[in-house]
């Protein structure tokens, strides 16, 4: 008996998939492979600079004033160039306020402590050890630095697509939808407030980069300065690569919560609460 | 042809509309301007380069500081003759050559390229 029609269709179709498709076939039927494309991000070698944030101390710093304490984001919006473009839709945050509720969505709790209930949480750029935003990076401008795991931008690159920013749980990236030159000069008065530092484009995006220039010169993050100028201590940073370190030893001593780590975006920022 | 004439002679006027930018400048090359320097880079005597060098290729070299600095974090370059410079267009370069229009921009006009460096970073003030 010879081959009918329909076991040529399988012999073909076999063959088809075995021997001209043979190395798609196989990726096809190994998933082994596609979960390890998922690690994607490299490793931090050496230092992994981490913050821990004192909730505790920050708010006890705002019930001194009426107005609250923003002397964080002043120091870092005026060493960065950030402007105030008074509409919440198109700000450009780099360090900034949300309520405890807004930060922590896993936390709730309809009967939370008073003291922390609707209170104000200082956020910024949690500098992940595995982060989204840069696995989805068409142009690799944003990229996690081997050496100390600052997630950074490399504002010369990026292209605007905003992937990023769908990418990053955490709200911590902004687009420039206007030059930040033409921003409302009655809200930045003495803009650009730091001539050493540049300015960004329309159509990049921004966020916190940990201060590396500072960082580069042995000094601490403006908004860390900032704090401990005030003398609210509410802001540690330190390596999380040495038990010994400062932020390792808060770690140690104080329970500590962080934003969204049921994602496994493993965040650098820790909060006492 | 008909009106052959008239086609011939309007193609006559029409190429030497075309060609009458090359008739009226010709001639009268507009000179190479010359970078001024400020008195701060005079007395400075040496740039981080060579003259010629940063005359051919300093485009070269400020590409590789800007992929060094944000990418790789190396924030210091050794010049030739063993000077250390915090590698910075607005704060290294700009700090001698503060004046843009006189140093920067009438060859940039002249060469007519137009690098987006200062969409970003801010130029010095200059007294006019």
């Amino acid at each position: 008996m010879g081959v009918d029609r329909r076991e040529f269709l399988k012999i073909a179709g076999m063959a088809a998939l075995f021997g001209l498709g043979g190395k798609a076939a196989i990726d096809i039927f190994a998933p082994a492979e596609l979960e390890a494309s998922m690690e994607g991000v490299p490793l931090t070698k050496g230092k992994r600079w981490a913050m821990v944030i004192d909730i505790r101390n920050c708010l006890a710093q705002q019930a001194k004033n009426k107005d609250g304490c923003k002397a964080c984001i002043m120091a870092c919006h005026q060493a960065h160039n950030v402007p105030d473009w008074g509409d919440p839709k198109i700000a450009i945050k780099w360090i900034w306020q949300e309520s405890f509720e807004h930060s922590f969505p896993d936390q709730h709790n309809p009967f939370i402590e008073e003291n922390l209930r609707h209170k104000p949480v200082i956020l910024l750029c949690n500098h992940c050890f595995n982060p989204p935003c840069v696995r989805v990076c068409p142009t690799q401008a944003t990229f996690k630095r081997e050496e100390d795991g600052i997630v950074c931008m490399d504002m010369h690159r990026c292209i605007g697509c905003r992937f990023c920013m769908a990418a990053c749980p955490y709200g911590s990236r902004s687009f420039n939808f206007g030059n930040p030159r033409k921003a409302p000069k009655e809200l930045n008065p003495n803009y650009p407030t730091n001539r050493n530092y540049p300015e960004r484009s329309k159509g990049v995006v921004e966020k916190c980069d940990f201060c590396v220039e500072l960082i580069a010169k042995g000094e601490l993050p403006a908004c860390v300065q900032a704090c401990d100028k005030i003398k609210a201590h509410a802001l540690t940073f330190g390596d999380l690569a040495d038990p010994e370190s400062n932020v390792r030893k808060l770690l140690r001593e104080r329970y500590t919560i962080r934003r969204k780590a049921e994602l496994g975006t493993e965040p650098n920022l820790f909060y006492i609460v | 042809m008909y009106d052959g004439g008239k086609i011939i002679v309007g193609l006559i006027i029409g190429l030497g509309l075309f060609l009458s930018p090359f008739f009226y400048n010709a001639g009268k090359a507009a000179k190479a301007p010359d970078p001024e320097l400020t008195p701060k880079a005079k007395e400075a005597k040496a740039c981080v380069a060579p003259l010629k060098y940063m005359q051919e290729s300093h485009f070269t070299l400020l590409d590789e500081w800007r992929q060094t600095v944000v990418r790789d974090g190396e924030r210091y370059f050794k010049a030739s003759d063993g000077k250390r410079y915090y590698k910075s267009l607005q704060t290294t370069c700009l700090d001698c050559h503060s004046n843009y229009s006189k140093f920067c921009l009438q060859c940039h006009d002249y060469v007519d390229v137009n690098p987006y460096c200062w969409d970003c970073h801010i130029l010095p003030e200059e007294k006019k």
